[in-house]
């Protein structure tokens, strides 16, 4: 199913939140820089540099990508260890 | 336009709100049994909860012209007692037959371990016994993904589940695919920071189109916004859809999920 908006029509309506949204993500950034200390080794913030790349790229589905970063992993093996058995 | 939220936590929730929803459109709600906010001790704590959702609040919403309906179960935050929690899914199975109580849930998963695991695995099993539809709750933020694809690992393992009379609850973009092919019904929870926007929704209807898609308010202890489900709705407009979609979403389908229900009596607004 597409949308009945245009490219343009999208644009139009999304740009201040967008903008707004941004800002409130460089501010943060800002914020951890003026902040003591260093979080360059924190796993959540090379998460938010791989979301920024994703961002930045042209691939359709960057929400999906984003929470995938986002997400810890799935091993179809988990019932192994939790000695669980399939049913049926 | 009238609507129907089909996961919606009143017991949070002051009297007020079902005034507001009343007055914005909602004509009946599901509220399935959810965490209190704390773990209870004793399954005497599920007894007296259960008795709230079951007759308080079906009557709080009745003053507002309102049909509550509700479901049962332990919830996955208090599943990793599993002694307490046998006994809550007996107490369980001698309630299922009461008014107004459509089925199972919200069962699922919190922090995907082998205790919420096997309590979710009992839930199922009585529900596969006593015929029941199941609603699910699937685990928030960086837990989601991972106890989506489990919780779907242990229900496509049973063949006994009638995926039709499942529901799936709080899918986001990197769930609802996964969700939707396996052949469950999807819900989309609105919550302004943990979980979906309207606007994103409307993107997964756009995508994914409204077959098996519903959306919901949860309004529950955190931020959220028990009108959200209008809020989609006027997000949708915005975008242009008409109004024989948006009334799709949030009308029909929950009565076409709902309606396999056994206790399921609801007279549509004339």
């Amino acid at each position: 199913m597409s949308s009945p908006l245009s490219a343009s029509d999208v644009l139009n309506r999304e740009f201040l939140e967008v903008r707004a949204r941004l800002l409130q993500v460089a501010a943060a950034l800002d914020r951890l820089d003026r902040a003591a200390g260093s979080v360059d080794d924190d796993p959540r913030m090379r998460n938010i540099q791989r979301v920024l790349e994703v961002l930045r790229s042209g691939d359709p589905k960057r929400a999906e990508q984003v929470q995938m970063i986002f997400s810890r992993p799935y091993s179809p093996q988990w019932r192994e260890g939790f000695e669980i058995s399939r049913k049926g | 336009m009238y609507y129907i939220d089909p996961h919606i936590h009143m017991v949070s929730r002051v009297t007020d709100d079902y005034e507001t929803l009343a007055k914005m459109g909602c004509v009946a709600m599901s509220e399935p049994a959810f965490w209190a906010g704390f773990d209870r001790g004793t399954v005497d704590g599920f007894r007296d909860y259960f008795r709230q959702l079951t007759e308080f609040e079906p009557k709080r919403a009745s003053w507002y012209g309102v049909r509550h309906y509700t479901w049962l179960c332990i919830n996955a935050k208090e599943a990793e007692n599993v002694r307490l929690a046998r006994e809550v899914i007996a107490l369980v199975g001698e309630l299922l037959d009461t008014p107004g109580v459509l089925g199972i849930g919200e069962i699922g998963l919190n922090k995907n371990t082998r205790n919420e695991a096997i309590v979710f695995l009992e839930h199922v099993d009585l529900a596969m016994k006593t015929g029941e539809q199941i609603l699910i709750h699937t685990p928030h933020l960086e837990d989601k993904y991972q106890g989506t694809r489990m919780i779907l690992d242990m229900l496509s393992d049973d063949r006994r589940i009638d995926r039709g009379r499942v529901l799936v609850d709080h899918v986001e973009e990197h769930t609802i695919r996964e969700v939707l092919d396996r052949g469950f019904w999807a819900g989309m929870t609105l919550y302004p920071v943990s979980k979906c926007t309207p606007e994103r929704a409307v993107d997964m209807v756009e995508l994914y189109g409204p077959e098996r898609l519903l959306v919901n308010s949860a309004g529950d202890w955190g931020p959220s916004k028990p009108t959200a489900v209008p809020d989609f709705i006027l997000a949708m407009r915005l975008r242009g859809h008409p109004e024989s979609l948006i009334r799709r979403i949030v009308y029909d389908n929950p009565l076409q999920f709902f309606r396999q229900s056994r206790r399921f009596e609801f007279t549509p607004p004339q």
